[in-house]
């Protein structure tokens, strides 16, 4: 355990969700690197597949991807280590990966080797007991602590692991590790750690790759980077002919995605990015010095990612060219409402007007109040405990659309387009119920890990 | 005294989910000169950000001018989680365009 030099390369930002670009990840896998590592998950894409428990990618990228890798990796016999499994990095999104890398391992005759997996769900009745003895479970970005109330309305927990159980898979002796769900940066800092290098370089080294080639210019996804640490620094190289890794793009990325450029938090304590100096090193080489990582005090906290359902539900879409309905689309929406509110009186559901060109990206933040569009698509979801309700409200509050009412129109054959004349079931609506974290005494106990020969 | 838009005088203006209860949004610039007139101007503050966007202060969860990216940084709370029902924009990725038109003083 004393190498000099470690070089990870990190193929793909989030595996799976779009392909990896392939002639990259080649260029970079030529240069023989020490470590395969790629994350596979985000809490991006909202509450519906955690909650749902499906994917947000499509199996037939992920295989692509997880393929790039496993044959790189056992090719050269080194290891290959995914986080986040299949989006939301759930039980059922690891075991699909394990069969995914069976499947690989059996259709390219690979010689055996070691795979191990850990679990990253959490039942809410586990965290309903840790509750109960007397344990807060503390909110993030500004929430309030958990109450019963609002774990009582989750379906489906996830605690997002640090480099622990990842160390201790490769400890164990795994070749391939299937991850559940993990923080980004823990995925590469855990290889680094384990090969022992210190824990600023490590984490810094997650940070940076944990994108991809998010941190090169010009901008361009699904590239490969790699990173290479020792004991003093970190570099970070894009693999991409047309791409570089420069002092501007690398510095840039240290803000993507988190409120604060500075610190970043992971179980276990917080990178400190306040005096990293950035470097050219060389055409395509950024080298970064000074990133501190302070160690937590006290006990390890694990941040718990919570998605409960709100209701089963229907979109409806609405297009409007009138001018005079254009002017007066409130009043449409009104209409429509009531016309819903009249049919269905008490019963449970909710509606919800998206109206682009006026404000359907930004709602209340746009500061544009005047609409100018010419035309108007009107989105209509509509919500309930019954899928019969969610049905009809989305379909009254959609057709009242064509049935306006108002005063001067002069379209009386009505006033609305319609792409479809009906309305669509989709995934129903979730909630992120939990952001929090949770005090652990094993920095494992949340995350079983399991090993299996693959042959 | 004259002034330029923001959109041309930045590399690069962006948002994006900063986890799901916030916005990030991230204002860099290609040169240090460029970025420390933006700076010093005070144009672009934790004021006249909320003022653009029509929030409370208090919305408002962090104002970072960011030296060594050339980048000033900010970000806000949702009044919603990402994706909760109604959502406009799962990724928070479509929120910045507004501050394209931030008049910046620039020397005559």
């Amino acid at each position: 355990m004393s190498k000099e030099t470690l070089r990870i390369i990190s193929p793909n930002g989030h595996l799976g969700f779009a392909p990896t670009k392939e002639e990259s990840f080649w260029l970079g896998a030529a240069t023989k690197p020490d470590y395969y590592c790629c994350d596979s998950g985000s809490d991006d894409i909202g509450p519906v597949p955690l909650g749902a428990d499906k994917c947000a990618s499509h199996p037939e990228h992920q295989k692509h991807d997880l393929e790039l890798m496993l044959l790189a990796a056992r090719e050269q016999n080194v290891p290959m280590i995914i986080g986040s499994s299949g989006d939301t990095g759930t039980n059922s999104r690891v075991d699909m990966y394990v069969g995914f890398i069976k499947e690989l391992a059996k259709k390219h005759h690979l010689a055996p080797f070691k795979l191990a997996y850990f679990y990253s769900e959490v039942e809410p009745a586990e965290i309903r007991r840790r509750m109960e003895a007397g344990q807060v479970i503390e909110g993030l970005d500004g929430r309030t602590d958990l109450t019963f109330e609002e774990l009582d309305g989750t379906d489906r927990i996830v605690a997002v692991a640090g480099v622990h159980p990842f160390i201790k898979a490769l400890e164990m002796g795994a070749d391939v590790i299937i991850g559940g769900r993990s923080s980004d940066a823990a995925v590469f800092a855990a290889p680094a750690i384990y090969e022992g290098f210190p824990d600023h370089i490590a984490y810094y080294c997650g940070k940076v790759l944990e994108c991809a080639s998010f941190c090169c210019e010009p901008y361009g996804a699904k590239e490969s980077v790699i990173g290479t640490i020792t004991k003093d620094d970190v570099k970070v190289t894009a693999c991409a002919p047309f791409q570089r890794c420069t002092v501007a793009s690398v510095a840039g990325h240290a803000m993507y995605e988190r409120t604060n450029p500075y610190y970043e938090y992971v179980a276990g304590g917080m990178m400190d990015m306040s005096e990293c100096v950035y470097e050219q090193f060389d055409e395509k080489t950024c080298r970064i010095t000074g990133a501190k990582f302070v160690p937590i005090e006290g006990k390890v906290k694990v941040k718990l990612e919570g998605s409960g359902k709100v209701g089963e539900r229907y979109m409806g879409m609405a297009g409007i060219r009138d001018p005079y309905t254009i002017k007066h689309i409130d009043k449409v929406i009104d209409w429509a409402k009531s016309q819903a509110k009249e049919r269905l009186g008490d019963k449970p559901y909710q509606l919800s007007y998206r109206i682009f060109g006026k404000n359907g990206v930004m709602g209340d933040l746009e500061p544009i109040k005047e609409t100018k569009s010419h035309e108007l698509l009107v989105v209509v979801e509509g919500v309930s405990p019954d899928m019969k309700v969610a049905e009809e409200a989305t379909l009254i509050g959609t057709r009242q659309i064509f049935y306006a009412r108002l005063p001067e129109v002069k379209g009386t054959a009505g006033t609305a387009a319609f792409v479809l004349d009906e309305v669509t079931e989709i995934s129903p609506a979730y909630r992120w119920t939990l952001n929090h974290t949770v005090e652990v005494d094993d920095p494992l106990e949340l995350f079983p890990i399991t090993m299996i020969d693959i042959e | 005294m004259k002034t330029m838009k923001l959109v041309d005088l930045a590399k690069t203006i962006r948002s994006k989910n900063a986890g799901v209860d916030r916005i990030t949004f991230d204002i860099i610039f290609r040169e240090p000169e460029t970025y420390y007139m933006v700076k010093n101007s005070g144009a672009i503050s934790p004021d006249s950000v909320c003022a653009l966007f029509g929030i409370e202060k208090t919305r408002l969860a962090d104002f970072v001018e960011f030296d060594p990216g050339y980048a000033i940084k900010f970000t806000i709370n949702r009044t919603q989680p990402s994706g909760s029902f109604g959502e406009g924009d799962v990724f928070g990725c479509q929120q910045y365009p507004p501050l394209y038109d931030f008049e910046i003083p620039v020397a005559e």
